[in-house]
């Protein structure tokens, strides 16, 4: 194996192993950022020895090991001289001389419980959703902060600062690294999911860029999803979310056609949508019903992207049951863009004019100023009354609003197809 | 990127022989890891070769086959199919799947990639693979 291999396999190790080892490591220190920097040295330990070596039997506990020695170092050595850091050494040595088996064995048995508390820790309300994303995708996706930097078109430093102030603000506020209790676990959960769910939809629906859609995010947050699913089984809303990523996941090689230019959901062609990522959504839907979660606005959207996902053919779609659902969604969680959504299934049911009298209704949104979809659906409603010329008008418009390239270019295409007086 | 772990048929396998309950509960231990990890999209095992058949090919003649076939080594008893970041990943996973044949016993795995046809540039000849179905997705 050359050098370059080794680390390679380094880094395979190191996306496996990370999020367990500063799980466990946060529990001992009780701060995340500490935690992470020990892991990060015993890496650094790893890449000198390993290339020698070899890469070990077992590479988890062979760094769990390393960075628990790390950890007493550093303490003792009095780099942090702080009382409580003193205390801790000699907590984890004393734990370490008396009980190696137990601790060990104890640090085994509460992994799961540890990889919770730190999906709670860096989903914290203390941190900006920004440094929420960019914890998460680094703590518990394993993902480099150059990765991540890349992911959301920053430079490498940018994100680092990103990172460094997260972690410095949890520290600040002596965030608990733990699972919140009752009263406050279905809001910290609700900030889990919308950190995954964000990061799915910049990977689905890159928001700037010259791409439209950046897969590696989403394939990112499906597996941060699938790891949560097995941390909380019994949550409802979480195989909601499961069930929403995997169904729109099945559809990523249909919404581009050759040239990648995006492909629109009715367009697509159906025989690409990835059938068996539609059967473990549809699987992971059913679980959120039976756990009585038919109702949660992520097992409501499911639910929609579940009857696209059963219909062989768009006219076999049950529009029927989607407005059904949106109108739930929007009595749960009333928006200008859920009314949006639900003015095109609307139109799909009972023909344009419907939706069309919900959608004028919203261009005197304030919220919805800018947001480039209202002119794209206008325009499309407008195109299929016949109404060409407004229609083009509205195209036009939703290309000077989008940032993303990909997308620009086919709303411009299809306020051309307005101009030749054919309904795009 | 996606890669499926083969596991290979044995003698055992192929005698319909099931396995010992030491090595069930090693793999069941291995795919709770998968799982847990998030990486497991599907795994399952095959019944022996003695319950399938062929369908062999020449021009447009077409014969059916019924097993069992030989060389056990040549056949698939199962298959686990993961998601991963890199082929490296898979490396490292593929390393810590358990013998797959009984205590003592020679086993033997196989790792292939799928397909993704993105990684083709656009072509006619892509396109009409991709019409039949055929190609694994993202």
């Amino acid at each position: 194996m050359t050098a370059t291999d080794t680390h390679r396999a380094i880094d395979a190790v190191w996306r496996i192993e990370s999020p367990r080892l500063i799980a466990g490591l946060a529990r001992i220190v009780r701060d995340v950022g500490l935690a992470e920097e020990l892991a990060q040295d015993a890496l650094v330990i790893a890449l000198e020895k390993w290339p020698g070596s070899g890469v070990p039997e077992n590479p988890g506990a062979w760094l769990m090991a390393t960075a628990k020695h790390r950890a007493i170092d550093l303490l003792r050595r009095g780099k942090r001289l702080e009382r409580k850091h003193e205390e801790l050494a000699r907590e984890i040595e004393a734990r370490q001389e008396t009980a190696v088996p137990d601790l060990d064995a104890a640090i085994d048995d509460d992994i799961g419980d540890d990889l919770l508390r730190l999906m709670f820790t860096a989903c914290h309300p203390v941190l900006s959703t920004e440094g929420r994303v960019a914890l998460t995708l680094r703590l518990l996706g394993g993902l480099t902060t150059g990765e991540i930097a890349r992911a959301f078109l920053v430079p490498e430093p940018t994100m680092a600062q990103r990172i460094v102030r997260a972690k410095r603000t949890l520290a600040e506020a002596r965030a608990a690294f733990e699972v919140p209790r009752e009263a406050d676990r279905a809001a910290r959960l609700s900030s889990v999911l919308e950190v995954i769910y964000l990061v799915y939809n910049e990977g689905y629906s890159a928001t700037a860029g010259d791409d439209w859609m950046r897969p590696a995010l989403c394939e990112d947050a499906l597996r941060l999803g699938r790891i949560l699913a097995e941390l909380t089984p019994r949550e409802p809303e979480v195989h909601g979310l499961v069930a929403l990523m995997e169904i729109q996941s099945s559809r990523l090689g249909a919404r581009t056609d050759a040239s990648g230019r995006p492909v629109l959901l009715l367009d697509q062609d159906r025989a690409r949508w990835d059938q068996l990522l539609i059967r473990r959504g549809l699987a992971a839907l059913a679980h959120a019903e039976e756990l009585g979660g038919g109702n949660g606005p992520y097992t409501l959207q499911a639910s929609i992207a579940a009857c696209h996902a059963r219909a062989r053919t768009p006219a076999e779609t049950d529009w029927a049951s989607i407005v059904g659902f949106y109108g739930a969604l929007a009595r749960l969680m009333p928006s200008p863009v859920v009314e949006l959504n639900r003015a095109v299934a609307l139109a799909m049911l009972f023909g344009p004019a419907a939706g069309l009298e919900i959608v004028d209704a919203l261009t005197s949104e304030p919220s919805l100023e800018g947001y480039h979809l209202l002119p794209s659906v206008r325009g499309d409603l407008l195109a299929k009354l016949g109404r060409s010329d407004e229609a083009r008008a509205e195209f036009e418009r939703a290309a000077t609003l989008t940032r993303n390239a990909r997308e620009r270019e086919l709303l411009l295409l299809r306020a051309g197809a307005c101009t030749r007086g054919s309904s795009p | 990127m996606r890669f499926m772990i083969i596991v290979k048929a044995t003698k055992d396998s192929e005698a319909g022989v099931m396995p010992e309950e030491k090595l069930i509960a090693a793999m069941a231990e291995y795919h709770e890891e998968l799982q847990k990890a998030g990486v497991l999209l599907d795994a399952s095992g095959l019944r022996p070769s003695s319950t399938g058949w062929r369908v062999k090919y020449s021009g447009e003649k077409r014969t059916t086959l019924d097993g069992p076939f030989t060389e056990a080594k040549e056949l698939i008893a199962g298959y686990t199919l993961i998601q991963v970041k890199s082929k490296e990943e898979a490396v490292e996973w593929a390393r810590r799947f358990p013998n797959p044949a009984d205590d003592g016993k020679e086993g033997e795995i196989e790792i292939r990639q799928l397909f993704e046809l993105e990684d083709f540039g656009p072509s006619e000849a892509v396109e009409r693979f991709r019409e039949m179905g055929i190609a694994a997705r993202k």
